[in-house]
């Protein structure tokens, strides 16, 4: 029986990848993920990890690579963030179209300019429409579950798509936390061997990524959009299937103090440490506050999401990103719940909070502000599409 | 005795008794009539036979051969992005490391190809191309040289010579065509420390086919850079693009050379060299150019022969070869 032991969770998600017994890490140095993919040259260089690490020149390189390799029907993983992930879009949109299981830990991070290092989820938001799986952790333990799920999700022959795994960078890759380490043998009776269904060998040429005329390229993003559609149902089978092996069950949305709550607080990765926080202090003085986390980003859990909050009056729904919509558009998490209150004619009020951006902290006061402003709001809620918190005018 | 040198010494080569019969480019695809670019990849691919897999750059290559649902391609192929092929062989090639040692496959002789046109690996992909060379990866990386980025119309790359006319380089009251001097990528590829480093041009397939042969019986990288003439591009008729190539080869504009350990060896002597002028005369890409420009460029092209064959320590006698 593994034990608790206290480990810096970027620590922790590359041994969740060494468990997971990869082929091949392609990967560029970038803060801050750098302590991951230093974990995993590490784990091969002391002979812990029979794995090629390549220490490739740049992330569009790296992503490449990744591409080369998962191809070639290796188990393959990477990590970036923010700039790195932008300079690799281009191959991950070309990832998920090949349909190549790649696992790639994102350790989010501000984008440039100005130059910031430090934790929002612009990178989560750029790779929005790229066609990978998203999921997004909260806590260590999280990180190394959903790390060793990414890749049992991403193989399945119903899904073969690549998943990203989320963890914000500094607040929770840096962070020493107290981590269960899965046993290895039982990692690898939950995730058996990747049995590519197609894969670059010369006894069985196949052309992949051919060019593809207006009369087929339709039908072949309908197909991509169908299996991230259907990867739902696989997404849940593989979290029941850890709960039952591990102890430890995972939801596509996770609820705290909602179900009679007349304010939610809608929140996706470690800030929604904070927001309980805050819940916990405005129920002891009364409030009806809960808390609605967005595990899963992509494919977006709509049914699971609109259950979770059905019952609420109030929205508070925090975005951790600027999508310059020039005022009149919310965030684009706000967005996408804007999209299913309307396609189900439930119309509770709303505001929507630009929080925590380039590593601003955001406080459990920060969220009594927000909630009491969206109980006080006419109807309609907060009538900005949107507005900065913490921001000094 | 350096890797590659220790790696051909017993290298037996094709002849024209010993072509193989393989043809891993099948014909049927769409080339432009005359291109001379497919005809050195056919003769590139028949050396390697089906033990191989190949990571395709974006560019006329990838478009011809790949229109699904049909494929030219009876050897494993991949197409990811225009300027990535390097890097894409790189993971290719880790893959294969990692999952023969790991008793995932038994696959250890395959062969692991990229190929870019020059724009794909002088400009925007030479990143990857040097990241993969300086790692060390177990690969042949090819590069088609017909001078311009031809697949999207003929526009200028940072290999295309000295006062030709592109699309984007055209001449006019303020230019004289292309204003820079081609970009040497085998010597960049030299300055990695590659192990084999060669020129080559379809206008001697033996030639060709035994350089692409070496490459991949050599342990590390390799790296070929093979002229390959473009009637559409340069303008000439579709029948002249061997001619074109022996013509750049015999003109001392393209020499045909080896690197093999960082040693320099000419591969073919140009004894009675033609004037550059005979090259340009039927590429309407040139038409533009004066005498004066043309005496210029036959100047730069004789010194530059000459700093080649200084750096050669053997020269290889004249070949016989029938073309």
């Amino acid at each position: 029986m593994s034990k608790r032991v206290g480990v810096e969770v970027s620590i922790a998600a590359a041994d969740a990848v060494g468990l997971c017994d990869v082929d091949v890490v392609a990967a560029y140095p970038i803060t801050p993920q750098t302590h991951i993919v230093e974990h995993l040259s590490e784990l091969v260089a002391e002979g812990h990890l029979d794995a090629e690490f390549v220490p490739v020149e740049s992330e569009h390189s790296a992503m490449s690579a990744c591409i080369g390799s998962s191809a070639a029907g290796a188990r393959t993983f990477t990590s970036t963030c923010s700039q790195g992930y932008a300079l690799m879009s281009e191959l991950c949109y070309i990832a998920s179209s090949l349909r190549l299981p790649i696992v790639m830990a994102v350790a989010n991070r501000a984008l440039s300019a100005p130059i910031s290092i430090w934790n929002d989820h612009a990178d989560l938001m750029y790779a929005r429409d790229s066609g990978w799986i998203q999921v997004i952790g909260e806590n260590g333990q999280e990180i190394v579950d959903l790390t060793i799920a990414a890749f049992r999700i991403a193989e399945d022959p119903k899904v073969l798509l690549p998943v990203q795994v989320n963890l914000d960078g500094f607040t929770l890759s840096h962070m020493i936390e107290p981590i269960m380490m899965p046993d290895k043998k039982e990692v690898k009776k939950f995730l058996p061997p990747y049995k590519p269904q197609l894969r670059l060998d010369p006894a069985n040429p196949v052309t992949l990524g051919p060019v593809g005329m207006p009369d087929v390229y339709t039908e072949a993003r309908k197909a991509q959009d169908e299996a991230l559609k259907s990867s739902k149902a696989e997404i849940v089978k593989v979290f029941n299937e850890f709960g039952k092996q591990f102890g430890r069950k995972y939801n596509l949305i996770e609820t705290y103090k909602s179900e009679d709550a007349e304010t939610i607080i809608v929140t996706m990765g470690s800030i929604s440490q904070t927001a309980m926080t805050a819940v916990d202090a405005m129920r002891d003085k009364g409030k009806k506050v809960g808390v609605v986390r967005i595990r899963v980003f992509r494919p977006f859990p709509a049914d699971e999401f609109f259950a979770a909050i059905k019952g609420a009056k109030n929205l508070v729904i925090l975005d951790r990103v600027t999508s310059f919509t020039g005022g009149y558009i919310s965030g684009p998490v706000c967005l996408e719940i804007k999209s299913i209150l309307y396609d189900r004619k439930h119309y509770p009020k709303i505001g929507n909070f630009l929080a925590g951006l380039g590593g601003r902290d955001v406080t459990d006061q920060n969220f009594v502000e927000m909630v009491d402003k969206v109980a006080a709001s006419k109807d309609g809620g907060v009538p900005l599409a949107y507005e900065f918190i913490n921001v000094r005018e | 005795m350096g890797i590659a040198a220790e790696a051909l010494k017993n290298f037996k080569g094709f002849n024209l008794k010993n072509m193989p019969e393989v043809e891993p480019v099948s014909p049927g695809h769409r080339a432009c009539q005359g291109c001379g670019e497919v005809l050195a990849l056919r003769q590139a691919m028949k050396a390697l036979g089906t033990n191989v897999v190949v990571c395709s750059a974006t560019g006329c290559m990838e478009i011809i051969t790949s229109p699904f649902p049909q494929t030219a391609w009876r050897v494993p192929w991949l197409h990811v992005a225009f300027e990535n092929a390097a890097a894409v062989a790189a993971g290719v090639e880790s893959a294969y490391k990692a999952m023969n040692r790991k008793g995932i496959i038994k696959s250890p002789d395959t062969v692991f190809v990229a190929y870019g046109g020059d724009g794909a690996t002088a400009d925007i992909g030479l990143q990857a191309l040097s990241g993969a060379l300086e790692r060390g990866h177990n690969f042949i990386y090819m590069c088609f040289d017909n001078e311009a980025y031809m697949n999207t119309g003929v526009q200028r790359s940072s290999s295309t010579p000295f006062g030709a006319q592109t699309t984007t380089s055209p001449p006019g009251k303020m230019s004289k065509g292309q204003a820079t001097q081609k970009k040497n990528l085998p010597e960049i590829a030299v300055a990695h420390g590659t192990p084999y480093v060669a020129t080559a041009c379809p206008a001697f397939p033996v030639d060709l086919m035994n350089k692409v042969k070496k490459a991949s019986l050599v342990p590390g990288p390799a790296y070929i850079h093979i002229y390959s003439p473009c009637p559409t591009g340069w303008r000439c008729g579709i029948e002249e693009s061997v001619e074109m190539a022996r013509l750049a080869v015999q003109s001392k504009v393209f020499p045909l050379y080896e690197v093999i350990d960082g040693v320099y060896y000419l591969s073919r002597k140009v004894a009675k060299p033609k004037p550059v002028a005979e090259y340009f005369k039927p590429q309407r890409r040139f038409r533009h150019l004066t005498e004066a420009d043309v005496q210029q460029i036959q100047a730069r092209t004789d010194a530059e022969y000459d700093r080649l064959v200084a750096k050669c320590v053997v020269e290889v006698k004249e070949k016989k070869e029938k073309e």
